[in-house]
């Protein structure tokens, strides 16, 4: 399995998360420029946080009209998996890959924190090594991360079971006080309708190296791998 | 014949969308004194230039513009005012 991480002017946890596929997990990983157009050799591509773009205009608008975005929407037309972390899911959301937006947060903070997320869903790759219901902490580091979409879109998310990750407290209530940026329906990570593109605003790769305290995002790239090589 | 114009976009929050920038300067401007200010909301305000064949061809384009990329349909409204540069230089002479 070979993963690509997405290089824009601006990216910053490009090589965070190279690290946890090439370094920590020994898989083949190569950084992919914004201005590549030919990405057919990965089976992952991932679009790492940072400031793409500076977040000119909207985060992630400018990015949807890099060259390797054509590429990135071929990927997903043929149903192979996207991740898009923090400004990554931004940039999703802006190239129309998921849905909704990501606004502002309801208290206006840049948030630099830890916080407790509820693992909501586990039939898929991404999530098939946590079990259901499980409460995580995953680092965060945002300051548009307010999920927003409009009451049909929330409903659609929740009738077709797309939202894979929500903001909870430390006792795992799904309410206003651990909802750190104002999300609806505390969303913290979705899914396309097929399940292969996920989108999130906390950083696994930021949890994944045992140096740093906590091994809590790292099962989710360990569910994607163990899915891919059963069904290989 | 090709028309040069002058289009000042203005992109706004879908009032369904939370704008808490805005609520943080209506707060500050109460703090001023200013008790009866309301619904302060913060979008953004584009200015460009562009050629088209006529009017109606530079509203279409203009359209297209804000759809595609300069307002995010999803969270934002927009709407322009387009001047004709020529016009424009006639009015400031």
């Amino acid at each position: 399995m070979k993963f690509g991480v997405i290089v824009f002017p601006g990216s910053n946890c490009d090589r965070d998360v190279a690290y946890v596929t090439q370094t920590l997990l020994k898989l083949p990983t190569r950084m992919v420029w914004h201005e590549e157009t030919d990405i057919s050799d990965l089976d992952v591509v991932v679009i790492p946080g940072g400031f793409s773009y500076g977040d000119y205009l909207r985060c992630g608008a400018l990015a949807q009209f890099s060259p390797v975005m054509g590429q990135v929407v071929e990927h997903a037309k043929q149903g192979k998996f996207i991740l898009g972390i923090c400004n990554g899911f931004q940039v999703l959301t802006e190239a129309g890959l998921l849905p909704g937006a990501l606004v502002r947060n309801r208290d206006l903070h840049f948030i630099c924190d830890r916080v407790p997320v509820k693992v909501e869903r586990t039939d898929l790759p991404w999530t098939s090594a946590y079990s259901k219901g499980q409460l995580i902490t995953l680092p965060i580091a945002h300051g548009e991360g307010n999920y927003y979409a409009d009451a049909d879109t929330l409903k659609a998310l929740e009738d077709n079971h797309q939202v894979l990750f929500r903001y909870c407290t430390t006792t795992g209530e799904i309410d206003d006080t651990g909802n750190p940026n104002g999300s609806a329906n505390n969303i913290a990570g979705i899914c396309d309708r097929t399940g292969k593109i996920l989108g999130m605003m906390p950083h696994p790769e930021r949890a994944s190296d045992p140096l740093l305290g906590s091994t809590d995002g790292m099962k989710l790239f360990e569910g994607l791998l163990h899915t891919m090589s059963v069904t290989a | 014949m090709i028309h040069k114009y002058q289009a000042r976009i203005y992109v706004t929050l879908r009032p369904s969308v939370l704008d808490p920038a805005g609520v943080a300067v209506e707060s500050g401007l109460k703090q001023l004194g200013y008790e009866g200010v309301e619904h302060v909301r913060i979008g953004k305000y584009i200015e460009l230039m562009l050629c088209a064949a006529n009017e109606d061809k530079a509203r279409e384009q203009l359209d297209r513009i804000c759809d595609q990329l300069l307002a995010n349909p999803v969270i934002e409204n927009y709407r322009f005012d387009l001047v004709e540069v020529a016009a424009l230089i006639g009015a400031s002479s």
